[in-house]
């Protein structure tokens, strides 16, 4: 009996190599097809003329990123992107982290806050960013209707907060870590919440208070977590064209532009493949890092 | 003037649930290693996170050195605390771990590095200090974390049950480390633990809790010999106190003194013990059965002896208990009484 | 006594600037257009009546609710396609082949991270090669693209909680290896399964930039592209009528995603939280 059992489980491990790999193909092919193809295909097109509605394309060298480069919107697109995506997430992290701790705590109604503060982030980002639209409004904003009534403007008089460039890129800025807050949150919820209670504890009986257990011992353990969260963070903001698209479409005068709505623009609206292709290639050093340091905390995560 | 005293302690955590813990009374001896002892429940827990500061209590008082502290932060009560995951700091180094309390307390920082050397040195851990606690054994935490609490010199020590984490070698070993420490540093140390082996070994003197309430506080030998009610006489001893229940009283008398007859000097009571089961651990042997007649008949009871060569199973043999070594407790509050003259047939 | 003010003010001030454009959503849908276009009014309060007109002319006047069908459709079929190649993609990955398991798993997990916005513009010569301009076969097919990726490294987790005796005790008792996966981890992987469902569901919901490069007629839009694009006439906003669509579309979706949350962050610290 034992002889037979054991036979019958080498058989089945045997066969294990060939299904397993059966098993994962297609969905590397599909991944590959889709994913590494069109990657591919792309880094071909920015060196090329290829344009909608002409099958034909010919290799022009560096000319597309001359042009591009020689740009201003270009320029105004890459500096946009940084600013958005640097200034969003210091907003996001200092903000999650107060939220993050608020939210450790059990109180009454805290899941109906909690599905209340996740809005952002679950709700579709086009109609979350025409909520946004409808407040920062150039006539009838809520905004504008407060400071009016509070004597900070005459009426009639308030700021349009998408048809000026600072107050657009301001906008676009406030609604990207809106969007991303709630994300933050949850990730720097869920490291806080994996911490033993005996830690701050500890940190208690040592004399450690508020701040010092904080800054010294909760947020320092929850490096990797941290990490995780600010990567994301990173590339949700740095590769997001939908918040720029619905709020001002890049304007005004491309002021809020950023590289991926600048490059929607001109390949797909401009009809300018090889430029738009171009454009969106200025994406990948930043993914490339971030791919790192994300390869790098999964390694941490997994030696420990 | 006590380290640590309690009155009427109580902790509620549920408004009209039982207390966690009940009115405990209780003060510490300079320089005493003080058990709490109870099974998982019992409040011992919850009675030393109170003392700590980690718990509010529902009512009374905490004093430590005389100086009521209900309303200070742990921080502030001159307390060191070693828990039972020792809750050593990931991230920091052995040294910064123990050099954190003097950090937070703010104790000059030229100081820092000779307080620490000196606590690792006393726990003979200088050699770990560069390392991170994920590279230590569970006795080397263990003595990190000691060395933690003894760095600033605390008026007193809470350890709970820092010993549950190891396994049973090292735990005897570094049971032995604890009491050597306890010694050299004198220091006033409050430990919980289930383990009455642990309680026994350690303890000056031994605080028995169970449901949040005061069983017994005494010398180990006193718990033991002089058991304050049925629960104490139970929970303390392996197997337990043999009871019996006789008219008004329950009688009481432990394993190791229910023997042959001809083993028993002096006024004894005597049954007639049918042996059902015997199991040998080495240095003694565990025999249980049944008296077989008269009031115990039916009721199981145990022997512990130094040897059962003699006795077979389903044998029955003539067994005693001296006069001296009965307990009475009382039926309904199962409390100690007085001895009484009872009727065994 | 602080602590707890401070407690309650940072709950608070959070919540209402997170929440407020939905809040926001919901009054604007139910006021009356002389009551939203009055710009001496109180925005806060109903200055007249509340009115159902914004939803009626949302479900009659424009394709909305066939935007809510194009978008199910999709879904469901997205759902069907990541499914089948996730669910074993991720088994084998878990169990099958060891390390080097691992690190396919991880390079799957990357590919997640490249962005719509880095393949739209070589995917959209793909999807005209094959025809699928203004399709929502275009969107069926290019959505697993990131759908797959996710999903595989959720379930990965998931069958990697499972106890691999399990699996050895059917072997043992007589089923074969797929045997053992089809009859044992499937049934009781119901749930990490029923997870990447929702997930899937959502990432097709929420996307824009493909659904807006390849889809272009009204008739053929998902509701993410639908309502911001074409609810808008010209230059006019149907203000109550967008606020009503956008409430609509939302909720159930974050809803759902509620419901699933401690999973998804489960699939986002990459193992970061223990």
């Amino acid at each position: 009996m034992a002889i037979a059992r054991a036979r019958i489980k080498s058989v089945g491990a045997a066969q294990s190599p060939l299904l397993g790999a059966a098993m994962f193909t297609p969905a590397v092919l599909y991944i590959l097809l889709l994913v590494a193809g069109p990657f591919s295909l792309a880094f071909l097109y920015a060196f090329s003329d290829a344009r909608i509605g002409n099958t034909e394309m010919h290799y022009v060298g560096l000319e597309n990123f001359r042009s591009i480069l020689k740009s201003p919107s270009f320029r105004m697109a890459i500096r946009n992107s940084f600013i958005f995506t640097i200034c969003s997430q210091i907003v996001v992290i200092v903000g999650a982290n107060i939220l993050a701790i608020a939210l450790e705590k059990t109180f009454r109604g805290r899941g109906f806050i909690r599905f209340l503060i996740l809005l952002p982030w679950v709700a579709p980002i086009a109609l979350g960013a025409i909520g946004w639209k409808w407040i920062l409004d150039s006539i009838y904003s809520v905004i504008s209707w407060v400071l009016v009534a509070l004597h900070f403007y005459k009426p009639f008089n308030a700021p349009m907060w998408l048809g000026e460039p600072h107050l657009a890129i301001a906008s676009v800025l406030l609604v990207h870590s809106w969007r991303l807050m709630p994300f933050s949150t949850v990730l720097l919820l869920a490291g806080r919440t994996a911490i033993p209670k005996d830690i701050p504890e500890a940190a208690a009986v040592d004399g450690a208070g508020f701040w010092r257990t904080q800054f010294q011992i909760i947020i320092p353990m929850m490096r990797p977590i941290l990490s995780v969260a600010v990567l994301f963070g990173l590339i949700f903001t740095f590769t997001d064209m939908t918040v720029v698209y619905i709020l001002t479409a890049g304007g005004p005068f491309d002021s809020t532009q950023t590289l991926p709505s600048l490059a929607f623009a001109m390949g797909i609206q401009g009809s300018d493949l090889a430029a738009g292709a171009a454009i969106s290639l200025f994406l990948v050093p930043l993914l490339i890092i971030i791919a790192y340091f994300m390869l790098r905390v999964a390694h941490r995560a997994e030696v420990n | 003037m006590a380290v640590v005293e309690t009155r009427s302690l109580t902790k509620v955590f549920k408004e009209g649930e039982l207390g966690a813990v009940n009115s405990v009374n209780l003060e510490t001896r300079e320089g005493e290693f003080l058990v709490f002892l109870g099974p998982s429940g019992s409040g011992k827990t919850t009675l030393l996170r109170m003392i700590a500061g980690l718990e509010t209590p529902t009512s009374g008082e905490i004093l430590i050195g005389g100086r009521v502290v209900n309303d200070l932060s742990p921080r502030d009560r001159r307390i060191a605390m070693v828990f039972q995951s020792y809750a050593l700091y990931p991230h920091l180094s052995v040294y910064k771990n123990i050099a954190f309390p003097l950090k937070a307390q703010k104790v000059k920082k030229d100081l820092h590095k000779q307080k620490v050397e000196w606590a690792a040195s006393l726990l003979g851990i200088g050699a770990l200090l560069d390392r991170k606690p994920r590279e230590l054994s569970g006795g080397e935490r263990q003595r990190v974390a000691l060395a933690r609490a003894i760095v600033r010199e605390p008026a007193v020590f809470l350890l709970d049950e820092p010993l549950s984490n190891l396994d049973a070698k090292l735990r005897a070993s570094a049971r032995e480390e604890l009491e050597r420490f306890h010694r050299r540093v004198g220091t006033t140390t409050i430990y919980v633990t289930h383990d009455q082996v642990e309680a026994m070994a350690m303890g000056d003197r031994v605080l028995v809790l169970n449901k949040g309430v005061v069983h017994q506080l005494g010398t180990p030998t006193e718990v033991y010999d002089n058991p304050a009610d049925t629960f104490v006489a139970t929970f303390l001893g392996s197997p337990p106190m043999n009871l019996a229940e006789l008219s008004d009283v329950i009688v009481g008398f432990r394993p190791e003194h229910f023997r042959p007859v001809s083993s028993v000097n002096g006024e004894a009571v005597a049954f007639r013990f049918k042996v059902e089961n015997i199991e040998y651990l080495g240095s003694e042997w565990i025999v249980s059965g049944t008296p077989a007649s008269g009031k115990l008949g039916g009721q199981k009871v145990f022997s512990r002896l130094n040897s059962a060569q003699d006795l077979s199973l389903g044998g029955t043999y003539d067994f005693a208990v001296p006069q001296c070594e009965l307990k009475f407790f009382d039926r309904s509050t199962e409390k100690r009484v007085e001895p009484k003259v009872v009727s065994w047939q | 006594m602080w602590g707890k003010v401070v407690h309650v003010l940072v709950i608070t001030v959070f919540t209402v600037l997170l929440a407020f454009p939905f809040y926001w959503m919901v009054i604007t849908s139910f006021k009356q257009n002389v009551d939203l276009y009055t710009m001496e009014n109180n925005p806060f309060v109903f200055n007249a009546k509340p009115t159902l007109d914004h939803l009626k002319f949302l479900f009659t006047e424009t394709r909305f609710v066939r935007w809510l069908a194009n978008t199910t459709f999709v879904g469901i079929v997205v759902v069907a396609i990541t499914l089948v190649l996730a669910v074993p993609a991720a088994y084998s990955l878990a169990r099958l082949s060891g390390r080097w398991g691992e690190r396919l798993g991880i390079a799957i997990f990357l590919t997640y991270l490249v962005p719509q916005t880095l393949l739209f513009i070589p995917l959209s010569r793909v999807v005209a090669y094959l025809g699928l301009q203004d399709s929502l076969w275009a969107l069926i097919l290019v959505y697993p693209s990131f759908t797959v990726p996710f999903s595989i490294w959720l379930l990965m987790g998931f069958f990697k909680s499972i106890p691999k005796e399990l699996e050895d005790a059917a072997m043992v008792d007589g089923l074969t290896r797929f045997g053992a996966f089809a009859k044992m981890v499937i049934p009781i992987s119901t749930s990490g399964i029923l997870t990447v469902v929702i997930f899937t569901f959502t990432l097709v919901t929420q996307e824009f930039v493909y659904a807006l490069t390849f889809i272009s007629s009204e008739s053929n839009q998902m509701i993410g592209t639908g309502i911001p694009i074409f609810l808008v006439r010209g230059d006019v906003y149907y203000w109550g009528a967008l606020m009503a669509a956008c409430l609509i579309a939302s909720l159930p979706i974050a809803f759902l995603y509620n419901l699933f949350l401690d999973r998804f962050i489960a699939g986002f610290t990459v193992g970061a939280v223990k």
